[in-house]
């Protein structure tokens, strides 16, 4: 047993605070959208262009000069607004955004991120994640926690190229919530997922970490 | 001084292209991208391209039109999925790409319009990235040296402009747009809408003419939707 995308997106969506600016990634980030809990302000970033992200349109209200980062339609709400690219990470590297949550290939005990490239395989490109991860006030990346072949994917050291070096503050995976001290004071382990067992996540990860579980 | 404006989009661009040299232009993925001025682009036929843009189009739509037209010889992007001709020529080692972060190519087209020869920032710092580039301490913090870009020609896409050359954006269709007027030693932009100088409220604009030295009104525009999403009407929305 262990999490699935939605309850993965969940948790992630627990680390939303009332007020924050947040940027979410592609893939189960976006769904961290579906779990802002009633009440709560929160106003979504999107690369491209926009502050304060509506839902997606109904199908007589599409608009091509309205998307997201991922290339979906989407619409506007009372509060948003547009502007230039440049604009858009002059707030992202400028520490303007207080949350980004976005997806991962590998991370290492000490915070480094590999999301953007396998050597070897056609290299799409970073888009806007190294910004993101170097600029963002607080970075947390949810992924699986092992390859399909079974491998670890949270390491002493990742393996594949990085995107940011010393950026990752949280990292939940289907398995376990880790905390991460950038500043390389470890890494803690905080919460098991459903179902999932100490001796589990023991087997399964590669980087050491102490536990720190909250008592039940 | 004679007009701005060009009947269409393959007069605007005759006599500023030249085998070999480097063109900028606007848009994210398929919005807010110059179509006309593309295949305007395209028909000239002029080769050796060095194109700088966020994307280089995608399957049978934008730049992928020059792509696939044998043109381009360099690309500075920073996302290029969804295009099997880029992914085919760069296999074939036939094309060159040059991976730049999305916030690190806004801010170096930004620069190079602005005058600004080099600036540092954090993106990179530690990755592929940063390989062979300065990186330099402020505040204990280490910064990559990055350099300003400009091009031969910069092609833009805005909503509206004046025939000043005065332009406005629509939504997200700005994206890279408004740096990318800056950075062109001649700058050509393409509108859906043309009106006569002070039918745009001064300050509305978003581009002053003193970037844009010509103007096409772009009629049919196709712009195509990579990722169409919607809801139902009964159901609540995805996002608050």
């Amino acid at each position: 047993m262990a999490w699935t995308r939605e309850e993965m997106a969940q948790r992630a969506a627990r680390e939303l605070k009332n007020g924050f600016y947040v940027n979410l990634g592609i893939g189960i980030p976006t769904l961290v959208a579906n779990f802002i809990p009633q009440g709560m302000k929160v106003t979504l970033q999107s690369e491209n262009g926009m502050l304060g992200m509506g839902p997606f349109p109904y199908e007589d209200a599409v608009d091509p000069d309205l998307i997201n980062a991922g290339k979906q339609t989407i619409t506007e709400l009372p509060q948003s607004s547009y502007f230039s690219s440049a604009d858009s990470f002059a707030m992202i590297r400028g520490g303007h955004i207080n949350l980004s949550i976005l997806g991962g290939m590998q991370v290492s005990e000490g915070g480094d991120l590999a999301n953007w490239m396998v050597p070897g395989k056609m290299i799409k490109g970073m888009g806007g994640a190294m910004d993101l991860v170097a600029g963002v006030q607080r970075v947390v990346v949810v992924m699986e926690h092992t390859e399909k072949s079974g491998e670890s994917k949270f390491k002493p050291q990742c393996t594949l190229p990085l995107t940011g070096q010393g950026v990752v503050d949280l990292l939940i995976t289907d398995l376990a919530v880790f905390e991460i001290d950038r500043a390389g004071g470890g890494v803690r382990l905080v919460e098991l997922a459903k179902g999932t067992t100490l001796d589990e996540v023991q087997k399964k990860t590669e980087a050491r970490y102490q536990v720190a579980l909250a008592k039940a | 001084m004679d007009s701005k404006v060009y009947p269409d989009a393959a007069s605007a661009l005759a006599g500023t292209l030249s085998d070999g040299m480097t063109v900028m232009s606007g848009g994210f993925g398929l919005c807010g991208i110059p179509e006309k001025l593309i295949v305007a682009l395209r028909d000239s036929g002029v080769r050796n391209l060095t194109v700088i843009g966020n994307n280089v189009g995608c399957d049978e739509h934008g730049m992928w039109l020059v792509l696939a037209n044998g043109q381009i010889k360099k690309v500075l992007a920073s996302y290029v999925g969804e295009n099997k001709i880029l992914e085919q020529l760069y296999m074939k080692g036939e094309i060159e790409i040059e991976f730049n972060p999305q916030g690190t190519l806004a801010e170096r087209i930004r620069a190079g319009g602005a005058g600004i020869p080099a600036f540092y920032t954090r993106t990179g710092v530690g990755t592929a990235v940063a390989e062979g580039k300065e990186v330099r301490q402020f505040n204990g913090k280490n910064y990559v040296m990055e350099t300003g870009l400009t091009a031969d020609v910069s092609l833009v896409k805005a909503w509206k402009a004046d025939t000043e050359g005065n332009l406005v954006y629509r939504k997200t269709a700005r994206n890279f747009n408004p740096m990318i007027a800056t950075a062109g030693r001649l700058t050509v932009a393409e509108v859906e809408v043309l009106v006569e100088p002070g039918q745009i409220d001064p300050d509305q604009i978003h581009t002053p003419g003193i970037y844009v030295d010509r103007i096409v009104v772009g009629k049919n525009y196709e712009k195509h939707i990579e990722r169409l999403t919607t809801r139902p009407r009964a159901a609540a929305g995805v996002k608050s």
